[in-house]
């Protein structure tokens, strides 16, 4: 088990090392600097700026070094907790982004545990009348979960819950709780708060997972131990909860990976439209005005999350299922 | 009566048959039979896939939808960006048959607008005094049919001095209907060119991996591995993000699609991948190696054409992906920009919470793209029963 730990850990690190190659290519594609368009911004407006706080800054952050040398030393700087620096906001990348990544990390966190709770039950039901109306209508309305973007459905929402209960629904708490430290009040304005994002966000996780959660477990109750065990007479419910669903549990862990990765992305529009004070808004000012490092940093936070969560998945997986722990690295 | 055998003890009637002898008699299909067992593997297909009712019902929808995108000029009421100043933001109208009791056809009655001096608000009524009957056929906006000829036939129009805006108008006054369908154009395409780019990516860099093995496929493997388990939209943000912005729409249009298919090719490459690592051990391949076939042939000759079908189905499942991920990027202004029209740069209008409470009508793009989605959806589904049609 430790081995298997072990392994997994180990192989993370490549591919967070390939993550930020690529980040960092991305950030340092568009033609320019972050400075270039913030001088020639401000001589629009007729103002001067102090060039040599432009050189300093460029000095400072190495500009006018080659390629190769900035990247190791962005990731240098990040493996000792440096994140850079970002230009338009004056401040160091990790005070801009902190909060607010620990609230990208709640409302994925909360949406993951929501689609749970709201698809297993459906899955379970659909699975076991299958082709009865019940089934027919969950897998319709999972289909146009599918089918909605969520950004899109947080704008219905959000006009509906203008229409009917004439209130705003965007933000994730009260104005008034913004850089309050945390208190009993500021958690359930957080929780009101929460419903509407959580549910946008997790529709199509949940709809993907219901299809997922009733294919895999109408396979496994076609199979013979299954007929075996009804014919020596199991009770249903026994014969269903005893080996095929936890043989159906096993994907449902394997299944936050692939559906981490969904949210997180999902999290991002959503944040935009309902003016979330997640990370989703800032990444995309970050990216427009290229405050690369801000950027940078951002999207490797999400890709980082998004990692970790795979991992933990796989630990558990691997927890669960012996095969999975005792076949490590033979895999082909 | 007379019995058919002889007298107890008598001869028994000799009979030869005249008929040639078929020694396989007993193995002869009926044609109703040799109809069924010696069908074709696509006409196989295709019967599989007849019984999926959703399926075919989204397929013809399907099809009508990218026929309309070949004639958008003439389906649509107005020109693109015809602007009507008498009529910004002005609600659906609706469409009746009968006035005061008698029937005159399809109509519409004539608005009349109003400035609501304290809240500032445009109100449109319905002016029941003015019929204005719609005229089919008829002559309206001119267009460039294809670029090509100059025409200015519509399927309907407007009466003679009359206006007809069945899904409202925009800030502009264009009516958002003929924008839809003209916004028809960019968003279906935008997904099959996508999924075309990610497709040959898929195929190559699958195929690779999975009949070299070794070296290649860990590489593959990592890439994939990686490329998935960043979160899709952000990445799709910050390539948007690297376009110019002194590029021109069309080269946006082309960029976009060219995002989206790199990023998506993970999942088809994967599929090719555990497929050829399963199919390379059968003899058939090893027959053509020894044949001295080259790789690349064995690959595209013997080892694609088998899981073609699978590989069709599964990218018709991507497909609404790529319109979403375009209708996104495009929502948060990103992506396409005007005078590029497709849903998502239609619903860049409708961003804004107060937008949506004053002219909900801005909203109704959404109901084209749920449609297509869900059709590719079910045309899927039906593909993937189909690509078996032995099971």
């Amino acid at each position: 088990m430790l081995r298997y730990i072990v392994y997994r850990l180990l192989a993370a690190i490549p591919t967070l090392f390939l993550i930020s190659a690529l980040v960092f290519l991305i950030i340092e594609l568009p033609p320019g600097d972050y400075f270039e368009t913030y001088v020639a911004e401000l001589q629009a407006q007729g103002e001067t700026v102090d060039p040599k706080k432009i050189e300093y800054l460029k000095e400072q952050y190495g500009f006018d070094k080659p390629l190769l040398e900035r990247y190791f030393t962005w990731v240098g700087g990040m493996l000792q907790g440096d994140f850079g620096y970002s230009f338009e906001y004056e401040l160091p990348v990790s005070d801009v982004v902190g909060n607010r990544l620990y609230l990208t990390i709640v409302v994925s966190m909360v949406t993951i545990i929501f689609t749970w709770l709201i698809a297993f039950p459906i899955g379970i039901y659909s699975a076991t009348h299958q082709y009865s109306w019940g089934d027919y209508g969950l897998t319709f309305i999972g289909l146009l979960g599918l089918a909605t973007p969520n950004f899109l459905l947080a704008l219905i929402l959000l006009y509906l819950a203008n229409v009917w209960f004439g209130t705003s629904i965007g933000h994730l708490m009260d104005a008034r709780f913004i850089d309050q430290p945390m208190s009993w009040a500021k958690f359930r304005s957080m929780a009101e708060h929460m419903v509407i994002p959580v549910i946008v966000i997790g529709t199509a996780g949940t709809a993907g997972m219901i299809r997922r959660l009733r294919a895999n477990l109408l396979d496994e109750l076609q199979k013979q131990y299954v007929v075996t065990a009804r014919a020596k007479g199991v009770p249903p419910l026994r014969a269903l909860l005893k080996y095929p669903l936890r043989m159906s549990l096993n994907f449902f862990i394997a299944d936050i990976g692939s559906i981490l990765p969904a949210v997180i992305s999902g999290a991002e529009v959503v944040a935009i439209v309902l003016s979330l004070e997640t990370t989703g808004p800032l990444l995309i000012r970050a990216l427009q005005s290229q405050d690369m490092y801000l950027a940078g940093s951002f999207l490797m936070f999400l890709a980082t999350l998004t990692v970790i969560g795979v991992l933990i998945s796989d630990i558990a997986l691997a927890i669960l299922d012996p095969r999975i722990r005792l076949q490590e690295g033979r895999r082909r | 009566m007379t019995s058919p055998l002889p007298p107890d003890g008598g001869p028994l009637e000799h009979f030869v048959s005249q008929t040639a002898f078929d020694p396989e008699v007993t193995e002869k299909l009926t044609p109703a039979q040799e109809r069924i067992y010696l069908a074709s593997q696509l006409r196989l297909m295709w019967w599989k896939f007849r019984r999926h009712r959703a399926a075919v019902v989204s397929g013809i929808f399907l099809v009508l939808l990218y026929a309309s995108i070949l004639i958008s000029e003439f389906l649509a009421p107005y020109n693109l960006e015809s602007r009507n100043v008498n009529a910004i933001y002005m609600p659906p109208q609706s469409v009746h048959l009968f006035h005061e009791g008698a029937f005159v056809g399809p109509f519409v009655y004539g608005t009349k607008f109003e400035l609501n001096m304290e809240t500032l608000k445009r109100e449109y009524t319905a002016d029941t005094s003015q019929v204005q009957k719609l005229r089919f056929f008829c002559r309206g906006d001119r267009y460039r049919f294809w670029g090509m000829w100059e025409s200015d036939v519509h399927l309907f129009c407007p009466a003679e001095g009359g206006d007809v805006f069945l899904l409202g108008t925009d800030r502009l006054g264009r009516d958002v209907l003929s924008r839809m369908i003209y916004g028809t154009r960019i968003s279906l395409t935008i997904g099959l060119i996508g999924i075309t780019v990610s497709f040959v990516l898929g195929i190559s860099i699958g195929g690779a991996a999975g009949y070299y093995g070794g070296w290649v496929d860990h590489i593959v493997q990592r890439v994939i591995e990686v490329l998935q388990s960043l979160p899709s939209i952000p990445l799709w943000l910050a390539l948007a993000a690297i376009m110019p912005v002194t590029w021109s729409p069309i080269l946006v249009y082309f960029g976009i699609t060219i995002i989206l298919g790199l990023i998506d090719w993970t999942g088809l490459a994967r599929a090719v991948r555990s497929k050829l690592l399963s199919l390379r051990e059968e003899e058939y391949v090893v027959a053509a190696e020894l044949m001295g076939a080259s790789p690349t042939r064995v690959i595209f000759r013997h080892l694609i054409p088998g899981f073609m079908s699978h590989l069709i189905a599964s990218a018709t499942i991507t497909i609404p992906t790529m319109i979403l991920g375009e209708t996104a990027l495009s929502f948060l202004g990103l992506g396409l920009r005007p005078p590029v029209t497709s849903w998502g740069v239609l619903l860049n209008e409708a961003q804004n919470i107060n937008v949506v409470a004053l002219y909900p009508w801005l909203i109704l793009p959404v109901v084209p793209v749920i449609l297509v989605i869900l059709a590719f959806n079910f045309l899927g589904d039906g593909l993937r029963d189909a690509a078996d049609p032995y099971h």
